[in-house]
């Protein structure tokens, strides 16, 4: 093991100084960027997915701007000029009594994009919650907590949708509270299976160490990392809720007349489809292209926020 | 000698596995009651091969893993029942360094809130400036830039990384660090960058390391004492420069002779001792003393009873070989 001494003999020529590039060793010189930078620059990058996005910003801006700056309103009826076609008056033309189709479609666009989005909220707060708690403190705790959830997905969420609809009365609030209720449990899933494989990992263990609360770790730590997978569920229940939604108006158990949102819409043209078709078209172009982009962006988003796919 | 800052006493962590339905748990015995003492300002190695149970010592004193038995002593005070107060000054004296550089530090985190962090917790500073003006210092004391406090980990190598938790452990000004194979996971030419950091924080602020680590030379080099383990038990302690050039306990020897060397010659004079057989299941260990399966040496008695750790010339050992000895 020990070496021979007068092997090695260390003389003043054996060194060199040390070169001025080497002292900055430990300088980094590119930019310095978040990680929502970084899935930015990706996401980007998806052609299709930046297109739904554009789409999307393009459909609420729409929604918001044209009720306000048109000359008509959603419930102002002209029973003069009833089911008119396409004219430069009445772009889209108007329904069967005469009130403009689409000023109705931008504001039921407004209900429908609120209801996915709100509904989508909710779950996602609930499932985090949910989620968080059950894959953290894990044993019997999560046992029961998972239990419930499959209970839950056990009844056909129509059915209860259906239930709470009709015993709330329709409206806003009861249809929010069907949908969120129906679409929590797999974001619960979800959350739940990111935070048990991130529990274990060393950094939350050095979190622990250090003596931070369950609750720090939780959400300091542990739901923080599991945001990319999350925000992409989020993205995808966010058509599901509108889908849902609209599928509520068709069946007649939607909000009531005369407010309106798609499903409704389309629901009420359905009557008089053979007579005019094109006033079913436009609701249900508007609820295929949301859901298209939507899909388009929750796609593009995964993409962008696994760093694995970098 | 002054009084240990850690003493582990009959120390055992045993885990549940498998299990379910009708079917009965098995307990796997990762650790399987170990003694030893650590003092103020050392440095004691611990070293054995995987699934030897060093990595659940380590964890069990930062209280990651519960231990099934036995008493961990930390200035005296049994951490295993600790509470409140005393627990927040507990995890503020013993921190750890984690073998994965690439694991250990939170991804979305900056590297300043990653060293922030522990003061933020533990309230030591009040203002930000000041807080800041630390995370600078522990940068600075680690070889890195205080303007990398915006950086996220992963624009590091695993050497810085490593030292950015190395700083984030310095945080508390801890007396006792447990260094779980700080430098397995790192490039053999930055490992020593990472050992003498370890070694120059020790002669300033006076920590007492626990080193594991299953490279002997290294463990060799950075350690006091060194505590060889077989599974789940401690099979020999002794002074690192003796216990290196003279094992007494078979296990040691067959360790030690894996050793590579750096010298041809040496090496080619050497005899290399190879065990036989798999190392058995912590499930079922052996009867008796847990390496008789693979001791070349091993007689009647050792399937009959348990060596225990006795002192044998300077060292402790736990083997029948050396009964005779009362020296």
């Amino acid at each position: 093991m020990d070496l021979k001494k007068d092997e090695l003999k260390l003389t003043p020529d054996l060194f060199e100084k040390l070169d001025e590039n080497e002292k900055n060793a430990e300088k980094i010189a590119y930019e310095s960027k978040t990680y929502f930078q970084d899935a930015w620059v990706r996401f980007k990058q998806n052609k299709l997915a930046l297109a739904g996005l554009c789409f999307i910003i393009f459909m609420v801006a729409c929604c918001i701007i044209i009720p306000i700056i048109s000359p008509y309103t959603y419930d102002g009826q002209d029973m003069t000029n009833s089911n008119a076609g396409m004219s430069m008056a009445h772009l889209m033309g108007t329904d069967k009594f005469g009130r403009d189709i689409l000023v109705r479609i931008m504001c039921g666009g407004r209900i429908s994009l609120s209801v996915g989005a709100i509904a989508a909220l909710i779950a996602l707060v609930i499932g985090i919650i949910y989620g968080g708690i059950s894959g953290y403190v894990g044993g019997k705790v999560d046992m029961v907590m998972m239990r419930f959830v499959d209970m839950m997905y056990s009844i056909p969420d129509m059915l209860y949708i259906i239930m709470i609809v009709v015993v709330l009365e329709p409206s806003m609030f009861s249809i929010l509270l069907g949908i969120s209720i129906s679409s929590w449990m797999g974001m619960a899933r979800q959350v739940r299976a990111q935070v048990m494989t991130l529990k274990e990992q060393e950094f939350s263990l050095a979190a622990f160490v250090l003596g931070a609360s369950k609750s720090r770790i939780l959400f300091k730590h542990l739901i923080i990392n599991s945001m990319g997978p999350i925000i992409v569920s989020v993205t995808m229940l966010v058509p599901s809720a509108i889908f849902n939604e609209a599928f509520l108006g068709f069946l007649g158990i939607g909000l009531s007349a005369p407010q309106a949102s798609w499903g409704t819409l389309a629901n009420d043209a359905r009557q008089i489809m053979m007579a005019y078709p094109m006033q079913v078209v436009w609701p249900v172009l508007a609820i295929c292209l949301t859901m298209l982009a939507l899909n388009f962006i929750g796609d593009g988003l995964g993409d962008a926020l696994d760093p694995k796919k970098k | 000698m002054a009084n240990p800052i850690l003493e582990l006493e009959n120390l055992k962590v045993y885990f549940n596995v498998g299990g379910g339905f009708l079917k009965k748990k098995d307990v796997v015995k990762a650790v399987d009651g170990i003694s030893l003492k650590i003092y103020p300002g050392e440095t004691f190695g611990l070293v054995g091969e995987s699934g030897c149970g060093k990595s659940t010592t380590g964890r069990a004193i930062v209280k990651i893993n519960q231990p099934t038995e036995g008493k961990i002593l930390v200035n005296g005070e049994d951490i295993t029942i600790i509470k409140g107060a005393n627990l927040k000054k507990f995890k503020q004296d013993v921190q750890m360094i984690f073998q994965d550089p690439y694991a250990s530090l939170n991804p979305r985190m900056t590297v300043g809130e990653i060293i922030k962090e522990p003061m933020d917790i533990h309230g030591i500073y009040k203002t930000n400036e000041e807080k800041e003006k630390r995370v600078r210092e522990l940068l600075e004391l680690v070889g890195l830039k205080p303007d990398h406090i915006r950086r996220y980990p992963h624009e590091f190598s695993g050497g810085q990384r490593q030292r950015i938790g190395i700083a984030r452990t310095l945080a508390l000004n801890p007396k006792f660090i447990v260094c779980d194979e700080p430098i397995s996971a790192l490039d053999v030419s930055i490992q020593a960058q990472v050992i003498n950091l370890l070694e120059k924080i020790q002669a300033e602020m006076g920590i007492s390391y626990l080193f594991i680590a299953h490279d002997l030379s290294m463990v060799k080099h950075i350690s006091d004492r060194i505590g060889v383990m077989y599974l789940g038990n401690l099979v020999e302690v002794g002074d690192s420069d003796e216990l290196y050039n003279n094992p007494l306990h078979p296990y040691t020897k067959a360790l030690l002779s894996s050793v590579p060397i750096p010298d041809p010659r040496v090496a080619k004079s050497r005899e290399r001792i190879v065990l036989q057989g798999e190392l058995p299941s912590p499930i079922n260990p052996p009867s008796g003393c847990v390496f008789r399966t693979r001791c070349p040496k091993a007689m009647e008695k050792c399937s009959q009873c348990k060596p225990e750790l006795k002192k044998v010339k300077d060292r402790m050992v736990a083997c029948f070989l050396y009964d005779g000895d009362k020296e």
